[in-house]
């Protein structure tokens, strides 16, 4: 059977009408990860085959009744899973082996999911192309020469090279968003305090959210519905309660107004062909009814300098544990980009410099988040290019931090703000695809989830998958 | 221009105390794990929270937020109507996430008072004569202002160890994450005794809430004095306390040693006498004590240094991400002000009035909240005409005046005699006594001027002669008297 193509909601159907089984589902998907993993380096821990097929058969003797009975999916290396190697992409936790489950493992497995393994990433999730994981990096499935997207790199690669069904990602700056968008993926950054923290190894906490990467708008919906929610062990969580997403995925467009924020489709170095695709697409939400209106987020250009305080300043302070006492590896073992951020975080916080920049960059915070709450009074959503470049070469910025860090410039303020948005595939330049983000307003996952199947049904993009 | 000599000047000690108190909640601060660690196997109370394993966070514990607010309010403290936790960044292979979660810039509680009788502060010229005829208040009232309580996270504990011959320190994380709550006074103490008497009435508030055992053997309760000295122009720098007007008006030194982590009352006094002592030595050679923090080792009592202020920590506080900030509404500052209840002071002045008592008696009775309800429950039975009178008691009036004395001088057992057990036995023994004490001696007079000669052979030790004058009183006394009233008079009236 093909990995490739096969969606989780068309895989819960096969497996309920019996055309096949979840050993034959998670067989499939291990044949991709020995035929593509070395190459293509997506995965750093798989779990036991015997293991694998043994859960499978258990899923095999039930009636599939749980929402993602037998569903293969990968982990990204920051989820803590029990008795899984976790090393956040780092030499550091080379070793480390969790003794709980994240709060999003444990809601996966009581879904029926089977965890295949973990996915490589840039170590701690530092990064935007997948190079700075301190193994191998991964290959994009749709061009080995150029990135994946990062930091969940592995992630996109695994569910694109059919090594699973759907895949986990953190999104603190881009990191679920970017590698969906530049392997023709559905990747959701959710609403700040909307998906569990616990358990996933900390980035920049405040930022830090819990998304996942699949084929379709349904399937990652889907996933969304049992992840999402309220826990008992994260204090930033809320309690409003989660909608059944994929019952309401059928909407019109007639009279959803769509904003596009001014500042992010004139950016100088914004890749033509890129805008022409996004163009395009904006133009088809607009033929589907869709109003479509100029808006503006004034303090754009000052977000990336606001993100670039912030998230090193907290990145300092989450990786303070890995102290060298416990957890096997020195410090010493931290990556350069792990090692620069931990320096500008900390400089950023000391006594004398404290004032100037992180309490400055907290106010800045603060004005791009009433940006977003002012421009979300007006329209319902906001879309926006995912990246403004096609997925670049392996290498091509990897020695000029400051041109990798604007590689996320659409997408760090969505994160500022903690609002939901959604990367949909969009088109493709050659054969390399475009993604598009669709915003929406706190806890708007419904919504944008809406404006993206009807977008991915009158386009069906995810149907091109790699050539391999 | 005149010259000061350094020893012709007297120093004033300058005190400002740090108190941490572990809280007696059932969990810890962040986990659900159990906060009684005291004597328990190591790493036997732990999870990847208090562990702090990679992934996991913290979830604050409400009853340790409402009893930190309890507390404030019980300290005459201002609540915070917006509070946060921070985090306060150093290494040390005791504290798991390199990080202590803590609170820096806005505390639960802030701006309280808590005050103190000290012996009075005397004018400079008060002459002896003035002392010795009582013309002056030797006791006053002295307020310590309290600057804040904050609530935050204790750490692991660091066990030193030789194992296989070889030098080992080894981390116990039982602790890590207790509950911590730290009291920050001004630096209003002017001597080792008002801080000796600041941190017992503060174990004492502490106590009567119930909110934590503060035993400072079990290391509930630790004491960080800060102390530096400034020139007085008062004579006895260390018995005397300042005005107020020279408290605002006079700089603070331009130094201060800490002492750390000082687990008992006695040490506490022992490092503070000694370290004025050490500074004035030093200011008294024209010296200056450099800023240090300073430990205090117990078996030679004195003072070590630990860390000078070039090694200061910068803690890169910031607001801790994990914990969203908490806000309070009045009503609810006003609910936790109706659950402190009378304070020990209030309570005193009560039973003074109310029941009549001595100021020591009402003192004793008020030292713990438990002997002072006790104290009340019997009063209460006492008036209560629905206590079911016990076989052989007859119903007697007992004053509040004998329950207190019984409770203070026959050190009742609270455990296992009841308020109403307590008021039979005073009732029993009050109808045992039927002689006044005046009766007493003029029967035992009466027996010794009847019997010279049994006396003498008493005194001159024959102890059956004893016998023999118990056993003529007792004729005497017609059973009014036990025998052992007897006995003693006799005794006491024949060494006479």
């Amino acid at each position: 059977m093909e990995i490739k193509a096969l969606t989780i909601q068309s895989a819960l159907a096969g497996l309920r009408t019996k055309q096949f089984t979840a050993v034959d589902v998670v067989g499939a998907c291990l044949t991709n990860v020995k035929k593509f993993n070395e190459d293509y380096q997506a995965l750093l821990a798989v779990v036991d085959e015997d293991v694998l097929m043994a859960q499978a058969k258990d899923i095999d003797a039930t009636d599939y009744s749980l929402p993602l009975s037998g569903i293969p999916i990968v982990l990204k290396d920051l989820f803590t899973s029990d008795g899984i190697r976790t090393t956040a992409g780092s030499k550091v936790l080379e070793q480390y082996v969790p003794v709980f489950d994240a709060t999003v493992v444990a809601k996966l497995k009581a879904a029926g999911a089977i965890i295949i393994g973990k996915a490589n990433q840039d170590a701690w999730g530092h990064g935007s192309s997948g190079e700075n994981s301190d193994y191998t990096p991964t290959k994009n499935p749709y061009d080995p020469s150029r990135v994946p997207g990062g930091s969940s790199s592995g992630s996109a690669a695994a569910v694109a090279l059919g090594m699973c069904l759907a895949a986990t990602g953190t999104d603190t700056g881009s990191s679920v968003r970017l590698p969906a968008a530049f392997c023709n993926l559905v990747g959701l950054k959710p609403t700040y305090g909307r998906v569990s923290r616990y358990g996933i190894i900390a980035m920049a906490s405040s930022f830090d959210t819990i998304g996942h990467i699949t084929k379709t708008v349904y399937d990652n919906a889907l996933i969304c519905e049992i992840t999402a929610g309220k826990d008992a062990y994260d204090a930033t969580t809320s309690e409003i309660p989660v909608p059944q997403y994929t019952n309401k995925l059928d909407i019109k467009l007639q009279g959803v107004k769509i904003g596009l924020p001014k500042e992010y489709f004139g950016l100088h170095g914004m890749d033509p062909r890129v805008s022409d695709v996004t163009r395009t697409a904006i133009k088809k939400l607009e033929d589907l009814g869709a109003r479509i209106v100029d808006v503006s987020l004034p303090h754009t250009s000052v977000a990336m300098a606001c993100y670039y305080i912030l998230v090193p300043s907290e990145v300092s302070s989450n990786l303070a544990r890995f102290d060298g006492v416990r957890f096997g590896n020195g410090r010493e073992t931290f990556g350069m980009e792990a090692k620069r951020r931990m320096m500008i975080g900390t400089y950023a916080l000391s006594s004398g410099y404290y004032d100037a920049y992180y309490k400055t960059a907290a106010q800045i915070r603060t004005l791009i988040k009433k940006d977003f709450d002012d421009v979300f009074g007006a329209v319902d959503v906001l879309v926006a290019p995912s990246s403004p470049t096609l997925p670049f070469a392996i290498g091509q910025k990897s020695n000029d931090p400051v041109a990798m860090y604007l590689s996320d410039i659409f997408m760090c303020p969505v994160n500022i703000a903690g609002v939901p948005a959604v990367n949909v595939p969009c088109g493709f330049v050659g054969d390399l695809p475009v993604g598009m983000q669709i915003i929406g307003p706190q806890f708007g996952e419904e919504r944008i989830y809406q404006i993206a199947s009807i977008y991915e049904k009158e386009t069906q993009w995810y149907k091109k998958t790699p050539k391999i | 221009m005149v010259q000061e000599d350094p020893k012709n000047m007297n120093y004033e000690p300058i005190i400002g105390i740090e108190i941490h108190v572990e809280l007696g909640t059932l969990s810890k601060m962040f986990c659900g794990c159990p906060a009684d660690h005291f004597g328990k196997e190591p790493n036997t109370q732990t999870c990847p929270v208090c562990l702090g394993l990679p992934g996991a966070l913290p979830v604050p514990n409400k009853k340790a937020v409402e009893w930190t607010m309890l507390l404030g309010l019980a300290l005459g403290c201002t609540i915070n109507k917006e509070s946060k936790f921070d985090r306060k960044h150093y290494f040390y292979p005791d504290l798991p996430k390199g990080y202590q979660i803590s609170q820096y810039d806005a505390p639960l509680v802030r701006d309280g008072v808590l005050k103190l009788k000290v012996k009075s502060h005397l004018p400079a010229n008060t002459t002896h004569q003035a002392l010795q005829a009582g013309k002056l208040k030797v006791e006053e009232e002295k307020s310590i202002r309290i600057r804040r309580v904050h609530l935050e996270e204790d750490t692991g504990k660091l066990q030193h160890a030789v194992i296989d011959g070889k030098r080992v320190s080894l981390v116990d994380f039982n602790r890590s994450g207790v509950p911590l709550v730290e009291i920050v006074t001004e630096p209003d103490f002017r001597s080792t005794e008002e801080v000796d008497m600041f941190a017992k009435k503060l174990q004492q508030i502490v106590r009567y809430l119930g909110i934590s055992g503060a035993d400072m053997e079990k290391g509930s309760m630790r004491i960080e004095p800060s102390i530096s000295l400034r020139k007085s122009e008062i004579l006895n720098p260390k018995s005397e306390t300042n005005s107020k007007f020279k408290i605002q008006n006079s700089k603070l030194p331009d130094y201060r040693v800490e002492i750390k982590n000082i687990n008992s009352f006695k040490f506490a006094r022992n490092a503070i006498t000694y370290e004025i002592e050490r500074q004035t030595e030093m200011l008294e050679h024209g010296d200056t004590p450099t800023q240090q923090t300073r430990g205090y080792v117990e078996a030679k009592g004195v003072t070590v240094p630990q860390r000078e202020k070039e090694e200061a920590h910068d803690y890169r506080y910031f607001p801790e991400p994990d914990i969203p900030p908490m806000r309070f509404a009045q009503e609810q500052i006003a609910k936790s002000k109706e659950q402190i209840g009378e304070m020990p002071d209030e309570k005193k002045e009560r039973f003074i009035k109310e029941y009549g008592l001595s100021e020591y008696d009402a003192t004793i009775l008020t030292e713990d909240r438990l002997s002072a309800e006790y104290f009340e429950d019997a009063v209460k039975c006492q008036k209560s005409k629905a206590r079911p009178p016990a076989r052989q008691v007859k119903s007697q009036e007992v004053s509040s005046k004998t329950i207190a004395n019984w409770i203070i001088n026959k050190k009742v057992d609270r455990a296992s005699v009841t308020p109403t057990q307590l008021l039979d036995q005073i009732i029993i023994a009050a109808q045992s006594v039927f002689v006044s004490g005046d009766e007493l001696e003029s029967i035992v007079t009466q027996v010794l001027d009847g019997n010279p000669k049994a006396a003498r052979e008493y005194k001159n030790g024959k102890e059956p002669a004893l016998m023999f004058l118990v056993g003529q009183a007792m004729r005497l006394a017609k059973g009014k008297s036990t025998a052992e009233d007897l006995r003693k008079k006799i005794i006491e009236l024949i060494s006479k």
